[in-house]
């Protein structure tokens, strides 16, 4: 449906306007700059039909014009274009506009963008207010005459509040040209890599003995079938070799403190016990240690020592003993020739100062216990897709041969979705890997065990990605059967297994022998992570995931700034998502640093002296040290470096002396009112 | 707003980080629900003074809402206990005025919890509704307000 030509904007001006430009006069508060009158703007947007179809949008603007103070009140088919803007930059030079109020989508959408808006016509961007009539009036509601009341009431509200707005100053800080990225999997690697590439320092912060993440564990990855490890292995190398990084693996994020720009993360070191300026990596000590316990690289598939490390081709290539686990006996301090092993090694804590910060703590494999009926505690031949990944690696504990015991399976069932598209485990998202790493592995098979019969039972396949159909195509042209079934439980069958579905094809039960099932577990948000992400005040999503700053336009930004998302920690996604986001989250990281100074909220509080009885009340509820007694004057002082603009004290004064720029309790005061007026 | 058809008027109140953006997401994902409430964004939900809520039921506001992060993921570490705290203080207040406490609601909504959000408008605008006008002394109340000036309520 094509539009007429540009109409002109409709517009209300009530007659008393004056129509000359008119200065506005300055009256400086304490607070922040205040003009003495306000001529308030009020743009109305359709957002094509998102607004208009359930907002009477001409009834709004109409309402609007007759607000006192209004000076002009407009609809547009989308504020947010240029041509929109540009409605908002002529009314403010010509219509001498000072306050400008948009009733649009969200302010966490927009509010930039307008805010640029006015800087741009020469008018402070605190002088901008945003009605939601989107998110939270067009889009909840049904009812056209419900919502238009409604959106009545958020314009009002907005005007109320914009008529007692204040000019603030946006100040700029420097930025420390240093980031932090924490998680050493594929993601953090890449976003360090890129970021020490642009020529700043990235402190790598790993909470293993080695970076590699879960790509150090796969055996081929799909469709290409390129060996994980020789992909991986030579970017942690990188890692390890580059200048710019510091590579701080066995360490925690433990907090991180202040603000974009001026981050401090302390990361505590843990002890490894071994001396890594003096090991030589020469293997004695694991020769020589007697405690054996489950290794974890292998999925438990195999064991290890207390001293280790967790694979050959380790970054760094250096040895840690599990203080948990080991008993001291002073085996490994004998042969070491080196004298690496130092049993009094304690925790380091460090304070690292960074400009920007990289998430990528990436993913848990979905614990298949949760499911029960699989009985993949119960029978050694149900394992998970990771154990697979071990059992077929030429690195892992079988040298890449694929047996249970010591047979090779002759039927073998790979089940999809475990812990995926699961409502019952509270898991309703795809992993969107395990399709694909299904199909790897069934190759796999094929390719080691031709004569084996390998079953895949499947919900859908989603072969989505650049190469994943044609490789689904051709795992079946090698004789892989799939199977459209809904696997309701594993069961013992003399020496075998039986999983018992439902055919959803045939519409009939059916019994499938195996020597081996293969549960394609999904990604879980990492657990390990949850302290680091509390930490960083980051948000999830109702999945559990890291939740991006918005899920189209600001993927990899989060709700804060200066803290960027990469990998699995965001969402599921295969290895070349996960580089590609990394390297979006490095460029976004890059940014801020490459130019040197950000800009800064000036929404700090603000102490009235005159009033200030120095009762200090507030100094107790600041959680940032930033209100001070100042004995000389009796008063409290706001350090605006150390407020991070909460506005508890505020709440908290009892001379009600104190108050948050732009959040006024005059301006919070006034959107009450209009809330509750009658329209 | 017609007179002889009574609809609730709710005051909701939501921070910048967990609430209010939990309602941006019930709307992205299109979860209807009453159109009663409208929210005032503050940066953190310990910024809500129990003046505000007082000045709210004395203009008339049938109920007030606040909306605030999940214990432990406050934007600003502890926010959301001082709101918490306020609010159990402003409960006693409204009885003692003659306002039912239920019609002032706290509740911790996160960024992700846009299904929660829609839930908690239904279910409370449906309280409202059962408890009918809210029978409040502009005068008397306005009295709460200026004593509550000079209370002080910390963590």
């Amino acid at each position: 449906m094509e539009k007429k030509k540009e109409k002109r904007p409709k517009g209300e001006r009530p007659k008393s306007a004056p129509s000359k430009r008119e200065r506005p006069k300055g009256g400086r508060s304490k607070i922040g700059r205040r003009t003495s009158e306000p001529r308030i703007g009020v743009y109305v947007c359709h957002c094509g039909v998102n607004i208009s179809a359930t907002v009477d949008v001409p009834g709004v603007v109409k309402f609007a014009a007759s607000l006192p103070g209004v000076a002009i009140a407009r609809e547009y088919p989308y504020v947010c274009s240029d041509p929109g803007q540009k409605l908002i930059m002529d009314d403010i030079r010509r219509e001498g506009i000072n306050r400008v109020v948009t009733a649009t989508c969200s302010p966490r959408l927009h509010e930039g963008t307008f805010k640029k808006t006015l800087q741009e016509a020469g008018l402070n961007p605190y002088f901008l207010e945003i009605a939601n009539i989107r998110e939270q009036c067009s889009w909840v509601h049904d009812d056209i005459t419900e919502a238009t009341e409604k959106a009545k009431r958020l314009v009002m509200a907005a005007v109320a509040r914009s008529r007692l707005l204040e000019s603030l100053d946006v100040k700029e800080v420097s930025v420390v040209p240093e980031a932090l990225v924490i998680g050493g999997g594929i993601a953090g690697i890449q976003a360090a890599l890129d970021i020490a590439n642009a020529g700043f320092t990235v402190h790598l912060v790993e909470r293993q003995p080695t970076i590699g993440g879960h790509m150090a564990q796969l055996d081929k990855t799909f469709p290409t079938l390129d060996c994980s490890a020789c992909i991986l292995t030579p970017k942690m190398v990188e890692v390890e070799r580059h200048p710019n990084i510091r590579l701080l693996t066995y360490s925690e994020v433990e907090a991180v403190e202040g603000y974009f720009g001026n981050f401090t993360a302390r990361v505590r070191r843990k002890a490894t016990f071994v001396d890594w300026d003096k090991c030589t990596a020469c293997n004695d000590c694991v020769d020589a240690c007697p405690v054996k316990v489950e290794d974890e690289f292998n999925m438990g598939l195999s064991q290890r020592k207390a001293i280790y490390r967790p694979f050959p081709q380790a970054v760094p290539n250096k040895f840690v003993i599990q203080k948990e686990v080991c008993i001291k006996c002073q085996k490994c301090q004998k042969v070491c020739q080196p004298e690496a092993i130092d049993y009094d090694m304690e925790d380091r804590l460090e304070e690292i100062p960074v400009g920007t910060i990289v998430v990528a703590t990436g993913y848990d494999q979905f614990s298949c216990v949760r499911k029960p009926e699989f009985g993949y505690e119960q029978y050694e031949n149900v394992i998970s897709g990771l154990e697979f990944e071990r059992l077929v690696s030429p690195s892992g504990p079988t040298e890449g041969h694929i047996r249970v015991g010591r047979k090779e399976p002759g039927d073998v069932v790979f089940i999809h979705c475990v812990g995926s598209r699961d409502e019952t485990v509270g898991n309703e998202y795809c992993s969107r890997v395990c399709c694909m790493t299904t199909a790897k592995q069934a190759h796999l098979v094929k390719e080691k065990l031709p004569q084996a019969n390998v079953t895949v039972l499947y919900i859908d396949v989603r072969a989505f990605g650049k190469g994943f159909e044609e490789f689904y195509v051709r795992v079946k042209e090698e004789g892989v059967s799939y199977r459209r079934a809904n696997p309701s439980e594993i069961y013992r069958k003399g020496e075998r297994l039986a999983v018992r579905a439902e055919d959803t094809l045939l519409g009939e039960t059916v019994e499938i022998e195996a020597d081996l099932v293969v549960l394609a577990a999904g990604m879980v948000p990492s657990a390990s992570s949850r302290e680091v992400i509390s930490a960083l005040r980051l948000s999830r999503s109702a999945d559990g995931f890291l939740m991006e700053a918005h899920p189209k336009l600001r993927p990899v930004e989060t709700a804060i700034d200066g803290v960027y998302l990469a990998g699995c920690c965001q969402s599921p996604k295969d290895i070349p998502d996960t580089v590609a986001q990394a390297k979006g989250a490095a460029a976004s990281a890059i940014a801020p640093m490459a130019r040197g100074r950000v800009e800064v909220e000036p929404i700090t509080a603000f102490v009235d002296d005159q009033r200030c009885s120095g009762c200090r009340t507030c100094e107790a509820v600041c959680e940032y040290s930033a209100l001070s007694f100042n004995e000389e004057e009796g008063v409290m002082t706001v350090n605006e470096a150390l407020c991070k603009g909460c506005g508890a004290c505020g709440a908290t004064c009892p001379s009600g002396c104190i108050t948050l720029r732009h959040y006024t309790d005059r301006q919070i005061l006034a959107q009450i009112g209009a809330m509750l007026t009658h329209v | 707003m017609s007179d002889e058809k009574w609809s609730p008027r709710i005051v909701g109140f939501a921070c910048n980080w967990c609430t209010y953006a939990g309602a941006d997401l019930a709307g992205t994902s299109r979860l209807s629900y009453p159109p009663n409430t409208t929210l005032i964004r503050v940066m953190c939900s310990g910024r809500i003074d129990m003046q505000h809520i007082m000045a709210a039921f004395a203009q008339g506001a049938d109920g007030v809402f606040i909306g605030g992060c999940h214990p432990g993921d406050c934007h600003y570490i502890s926010g959301n206990y001082k709101a918490q705290a306020r609010v159990a203080l402003v409960r006693r207040l409204l009885e003692q005025f003659g306002i039912e406490p239920s019609r002032l609601r706290l509740e911790w909504i996160s960024a992700g919890e846009g299904t929660l959000f829609a839930e908690v408008m239904a279910d409370f605008t449906g309280h409202i509704r059962e408890l009918g006008p809210s029978s409040v002394e502009p005068d008397r109340i306005q009295a709460a307000e200026h004593i509550l000036r000079s209370v002080s309520v910390g963590s």
